[in-house]
């Protein structure tokens, strides 16, 4: 990109575009992540939230058995519920990619619209199916299969249905946007070459909607470490997970540095998964791209499934991706 | 593998999708106090929404909140990435990194850094804190939106303008904002979707003088079951609709044109 042609009221609007970018950022984004990192290694006070005195003794508490449990048990949960996303998104997600012109744009609006739904309604829509009363049980014991209702509810079974339910849509967009560029072509000359489907999905399709798959994996497994609500509607208090954990720490125990410390954990994790992202999209487009910013972190289509849908004017939408 | 397996495998999909919201629905409808055995037609749920203050209360605050800041957002969103587009500046490729990482990190996140930042600061948490809170979550997401629409931009547009004589902002005016509106409307819509479905990050940026719809709901969805939660969810729900179709819209009309 050429730098600004100077000229006539140029370099006000351009100092003034500049300037508003690096406040609001500086401001709304970095100054608090500051704050963030700074509170995770203070002491926590007896009145004061946290008090200036610096310390490690957070995240050596977070290395004790209490912390090293929910995250374990969190992981493992967003883990499973990453991976059942993946298996049901990606076929679904390459038959919408594949479907015929005329039918796309519906396909894809029906998975925007759950997209664009607020999670809460839809992890409490769940109870209505998996709940004691629920649709499930109903039908169940209807056919005769069972004779006492399924306990679903309030158990871990129950959170990992919520999570997939509803961080699914997060995975089929980027998982659709990576598809449909993937060219059909490809696949033909691999199977005129003699290759079966199955390797030509281990090593054409595959390789190729890497970034998809990554960025989708991402979209799921990070908000359900903090989307507190779903275990606390669906699992009960039972299971402690990161998420009720950070906000217990603010809300309740009253010990923000812990807390803080907790948040800066799932924030690494953040940035590892970023980095991935990064690395298999540079791969996998082979270069950097151009029309977006040079050596930026990929272009932010499959990410979240929006540029290209943007640029197609199909739609610009896409919820946030860090877990609504 | 064959047409009829793939079809209904898409089919399986989107039953899972809409089914649970379906029955929210119809039982929002449902007269009957113990919502899962149907009596009759009613809509005693939806009137009793209408009666409950507090929450009407909460739904005005919301809509105030939401309006404010899509469009506090959608400013801050869109102004960017016209500098991103048009500019070489310092900090650009941070700057850049940091949108992108704001996209898509854990609400809870921004939520309690936010949170730390307006205590250390001593601002009592109400409007102003969460206004500023659901503009920060939005904002990013404006701006990606509003760069992808740039991305497909030919960039010899502007140039033209200006050896037409068009200043710069003029150029801006007239040739990028045009261009970009129905990005920009969308990302508004957007905007105000998600401040309305934020329960994460209010939970911890509003404080008891200033409750907002989603905390209200997560209060009361707690609880369990209730027919007037379905009421609640189903006309949620709808709104949704509702923006999603004119996001919709809005694309596919400035495409056609």
């Amino acid at each position: 990109m050429r730098p600004p042609v100077a000229g006539k009221g140029g370099s006000l609007f351009r100092g003034t575009s500049i300037g508003t970018t690096w406040f609001w950022l500086g401001a709304f984004a970095l100054l608090p992540g500051l704050a963030l990192l700074l509170v995770s290694v203070l002491d926590k006070g007896e009145i004061d939230f946290f008090i200036p005195v610096l310390t490690l003794r957070n995240y050596e508490e977070l290395l004790g058995p209490v912390f090293l449990t929910v995250l374990w048990d969190s992981v493992r949960l967003a883990a499973l519920s990453t991976l059942v996303c993946l298996l049901l998104g990606y076929p679904f997600a390459y038959r919408v990619a594949r479907a015929r012109p005329k039918w796309r744009p519906w396909l894809l609006l029906l998975v925007i619209i759950p997209f664009w739904t607020n999670s809460l309604i839809r992890t409490y829509a769940l109870i209505l199916i998996i709940g004691a009363q629920g649709m499930v049980n109903k039908v169940l014991l209807g056919l005769g299969i069972i004779h006492e209702p399924l306990a679903m509810m309030y158990t871990d079974f129950a959170v990992f249905v919520g999570l997939t339910y509803t961080l699914l849509p997060f995975m089929v967009l980027p998982l659709y946007a990576s598809i449909e560029k993937l060219d059909p072509t490809l696949g033909d000359a691999a199977k005129d070459l003699g290759a079966g489907s199955l390797r030509t999905f281990w090593h054409i399709t595959l390789p190729l909607t890497l970034p998809g798959i990554v960025a989708g994996s991402m979209l799921v497994f990070l908000p359900s470490l903090g989307m507190f609500y779903v275990p606390e509607i669906l699992g009960g208090a039972k299971n402690l997970l990161l998420g009720t954990f950070i906000k217990n720490q603010f809300l309740q125990a009253n010990n923000w540095p812990l807390g803080a410390a907790a948040s800066t954990v799932l924030t690494i994790l953040l940035v590892l998964m970023a980095g991935l992202y990064r690395f298999v999209s540079l791969r996998v487009s082979g270069r950097e791209r151009k029309g977006l910013l040079p050596g930026a972190l990929g272009d932010p289509d499959v990410m979240n499934g929006k540029k290209r849908r943007a640029r197609d004017g199909e739609t610009a939408g896409a919820k946030n991706a860090g877990g609504a | 593998m064959a047409l009829w397996l793939k079809r209904s495998y898409l089919a399986l999909v989107y039953a899972f999708f809409y089914l649970p919201l379906f029955v929210v629905f119809v039982y929002s409808f449902n007269s009957n106090k113990y919502t899962t055995n149907w009596a009759e037609f009613s809509l005693k749920w939806y009137q009793s929404l209408l009666s409950n203050s507090a929450l009407l209360d909460a739904a005005l605050n919301s809509l105030l909140v939401a309006v404010c800041a899509a469009s506090l957002a959608t400013f801050l969103g869109t102004i960017s990435a016209l500098a991103f587009k048009r500019y070489r500046f310092f900090g650009r490729k941070a700057l850049y990194i940091a949108i992108f990482m704001l996209t898509v990190s854990p609400d809870i996140v921004m939520g309690i850094s936010l949170l730390i930042m307006f205590i250390a600061l001593k601002i009592e948490l109400g409007f102003f804190t969460i206004l500023v809170a659901h503009t920060t979550l939005c904002a990013p997401f404006v701006a990606v939106t509003v760069l992808a629409r740039l991305a497909a931009f030919d960039e010899q547009l502007i140039e033209a303008a200006r050896d037409l004589g068009a200043s710069e902002p003029e150029a801006f005016r007239h040739v990028l904002l045009p261009l970009t509106a129905p990005a920009i409307a969308a990302g508004w819509l957007l905007s105000f979707t998600l401040s309305m479905d934020d329960v994460l990050i209010s939970t911890f940026t509003t404080g008891p003088s200033f409750e907002v719809l989603p905390v209200k709901i997560y209060s009361m969805v707690k609880l369990g079951v209730k027919p007037d939660v379905n009421a609640l969810c189903a006309v949620m729900f709808v709104l949704t609709l509702v923006l999603v179709l004119l996001a919709q819209t809005i694309s596919q009309s400035r495409r056609n044109q």
